[in-house]
């Protein structure tokens, strides 16, 4: 399995710290930021493979971070991560071009497997590119 | 609804009603009795007239005929000629051949003294001289004179025409006596009916002829006073308390008046009859309208309540689902609340199993310790996490959406509730749920809500120990499910049985149930198109069967 570069974006510090560590101690490139904001800028100067978003957050939420990333780099692939259990939200984000969602507390392995699966995706695209 | 309320609309509709009903048919009705009885009264009035013309005419030209007859015989023989009794005789003889009227007849000089006399009274009348008798001096004075009827001699009722004869320088009197009984007839074909009454006065309101009701031949008849009468006249008059019609003309020849009495009572009974017709009519007719504006009020007041009870059901529904969705967004917010920080701990679990896998730590006495701890909470946080997404999940469900149920997901989901309680109440939930059961388009959110209610009741209705059977079945036959949950509580009374389903029908104690909830289930699986029904028999249990369409 390829190294692949993870940013995960969260505002609830101790999920973020404890997640990046865990990631990083299975051999993954990961950043994690408190907000929306700091996912888009970090895009920007790094390269990313696969975005964890928390679909709730303070000031730019995880939909419209979506939608921005998928405007600045329709490669990236995101997995929606949500608390809040709305399909709605689910869904909408998937028709805006997620790879998939998660709820929390979610398994570990479970999110890795979804990250590897999108990974791959995002190899397919840019092959086809 | 107030039952006083319904009570007084009740009132207002039938009164408004019959009143706009009544109010017409009796103005109609009392219009055209009125102008009946107008036109009516009028003809009888008018035929009274007429009677009494006609009699009168007849009762004049007798007279007249009498009059004219001897005013002949008088003009035509000389004094000396009707002298001759056996002359006067031959004479009598031939006029009374003709007409039986004449009961005798004389000749009369002008002192009064009787020249000639023929008839039954010849010894007694023959010497009488009546020069100072009142009619003697009349004709006389007038030429023709015509008596009341007076009883005489022979006590027969009869009256004298007299007639004078100026002949030369010397006048004389020829003198008829007239049995009345002529005028009686005539004046009786006037009596008509079974109470009608006619008969002739003089100027003095004495009776000329014998009435049938109105008192002797003679004397005053018991009738009011017509002798003043000069022009033909109808009138109705209440006498002594009787009613009557009274028609009263004067005679031409005679200062008499022929009065002619009838019973308006008797001539007006077609008038009575039309009259106890339109009242009848008009009695049936009232009768008919309350009649029916007590059904049509009635079937409108039944049809308004039915409405009200819809209407409260939906109410209910409306009120309900706005409870649940309300319901729903909380558990939402609640699980969503729990689940960050049951990540974080997740996380934090997971991050502490990461270090356990390094071999540093593994070499610590109590490295198993740490391990299971470490399971345990990743077990528990997976329990925490279950519970938190049917919170979610259910949540979900409460807004109203068709979409792919499985009946037998959503029965254990509703069991899931209703354990705890169930169990401390020491009552068992079985379930026998048919594993080939299709899944079905329908609301799951409201199934669950149907499910809900009907085991709640069954454990309500056991109270304590005892047991809910739960059973799903796929009827191939006609595309169905069925779900039949059984209870062995006290069952439900025969005479209940067709109630249970209506609104407002409870049998828990005032405050602990609105009465709705069966009944809110029921339109809930009519509206998903499905059918309940419920089998109970006192002693045991009830079942409650749900069929939904499959496809």
């Amino acid at each position: 399995m390829d190294k692949f570069r993870v940013l995960v974006a969260d505002d609830e510090v101790d999920f973020l710290e404890t997640i990046v560590k865990r990631l990083q101690d299975r051999n993954l490139e990961v950043t994690g930021v408190e907000s929306g904001e700091a996912a888009l800028q970090l895009i920007d100067s790094q390269e990313v493979d696969v975005v964890v978003l928390d679909v709730r957050m303070p000031g730019l939420d995880g939909i419209d971070t979506l939608k921005e990333i998928k405007k600045k780099k329709p490669l990236i692939e995101v997995i929606m991560l949500t608390g809040h259990a709305s399909v709605e939200s689910g869904i909408q984000g998937m028709q805006l071009g997620a790879f998939d969602y998660v709820m929390k507390p979610v398994p570990l392995d479970e999110l890795l497997d979804k990250m590897r699966q999108a990974y791959e995706r995002k190899l397919l695209q840019e092959g086809r590119i | 609804m107030e039952k006083a309320y319904l009570k007084k609309l009740w009132w207002e509709i039938v009164i408004t009603i019959v009143i706009f009903s009544i109010v017409p048919l009796l103005v109609l009705g009392a219009v055209g009795y009125r102008q009946f009885s107008a036109s009516y009264t009028a003809k009888i009035t008018e035929n009274l007239k007429t009677l009494a013309e006609n009699r009168q005419g007849a009762l004049d030209l007798f007279l007249e005929e009498r009059v004219a007859q001897l005013v002949t015989l008088a003009g035509t023989h000389s004094l000396d000629r009707l002298k001759n009794e056996d002359y006067l005789n031959k004479v009598f003889n031939i006029i009374e051949s003709r007409s039986r009227s004449y009961m005798d007849l004389g000749v009369i000089d002008q002192e009064g003294h009787h020249l000639s006399y023929v008839g039954p009274y010849y010894s007694i009348l023959k010497g009488v001289n009546y020069k100072n008798e009142d009619w003697f001096n009349a004709v006389m004075a007038s030429g023709i004179y015509v008596s009341d009827v007076f009883l005489g001699f022979r006590k027969v009722p009869h009256f004298i025409i007299a007639v004078m004869v100026r002949e030369g320088n010397r006048n004389w009197v020829l003198r008829a006596t007239i049995d009345s009984d002529i005028l009686e007839n005539i004046v009786r074909a006037a009596q008509i009916g079974k109470r009608g009454d006619a008969f002739i006065i003089n100027g003095n309101n004495i009776l000329q002829t014998t009435p049938r009701f109105s008192g002797p031949l003679l004397e005053h008849p018991t009738t009011p006073d017509f002798a003043a009468t000069v022009a033909p006249l109808v009138e109705e008059i209440t006498f002594d308390g009787e009613e009557s019609l009274f028609g009263a003309i004067p005679l031409k020849i005679k200062k008499w008046v022929l009065v002619i009495k009838e019973d308006p009572t008797e001539q007006l009974t077609p008038l009575l009859r039309a009259r106890y017709l339109a009242g009848g009519i008009g009695l049936a007719g009232i009768l008919l309208i309350i009649l029916g504006a007590v059904f049509a009020t009635r079937s409108l007041m039944n049809e308004l309540q039915a409405m009200e009870r819809k209407k409260a059901v939906s109410d209910d529904m409306v009120v309900q689902s706005s409870k649940m969705a309300a319901l729903g967004k909380m558990a939402a917010g609640i699980a969503h609340g729990i689940n960050n920080p049951l990540a974080v701990i997740g996380e934090k679990a997971g991050w502490i199993k990461d270090l356990l896998r390094k071999e540093d730590v593994a070499q610590s006495k109590n490295f198993q310790e740490f391990a299971d701890a470490v399971n345990k909470i990743e077990f528990h946080i997976n329990r925490a996490k279950k519970i938190t997404h049917r919170l979610l999940s259910f949540g979900r469900r409460l807004e109203p959406v068709t979409e792919k149920v499985h009946i037998n997901r959503v029965l254990d989901e509703t069991i899931d509730f209703l354990e705890n309680e169930a169990r401390y109440r020491n009552i068992d939930i079985q379930t026998d749920l048919a594993a080939d059961l299709p899944t079905i388009t329908s609301d799951s959110s409201q199934l669950q809500q149907v499910f809900l209610n009907i085991i709640n009741n069954g454990i309500d209705a056991i109270g304590k120990n005892g047991r809910i059977t739960i059973k799903t079945k796929y009827i191939a036959k006609n595309d169905r499910l069925s779900i039949e949950i059984n209870d062995t509580g006290p069952g439900i009374p025969k005479e209940l049985l067709d109630k249970i389903f209506d609104p407002f029908f409870t049998t828990k104690e005032v405050g602990k149930g609105t009465g709705l909830g069966l009944s809110i289930s029921y339109s809930i699986v009519e509206k998903l198109g499905g059918r309940m029904l419920v089998a109970s028999e006192e002693g045991q249990g009830s079942t409650f069967a749900i069929y939904l369409p499959a496809g």
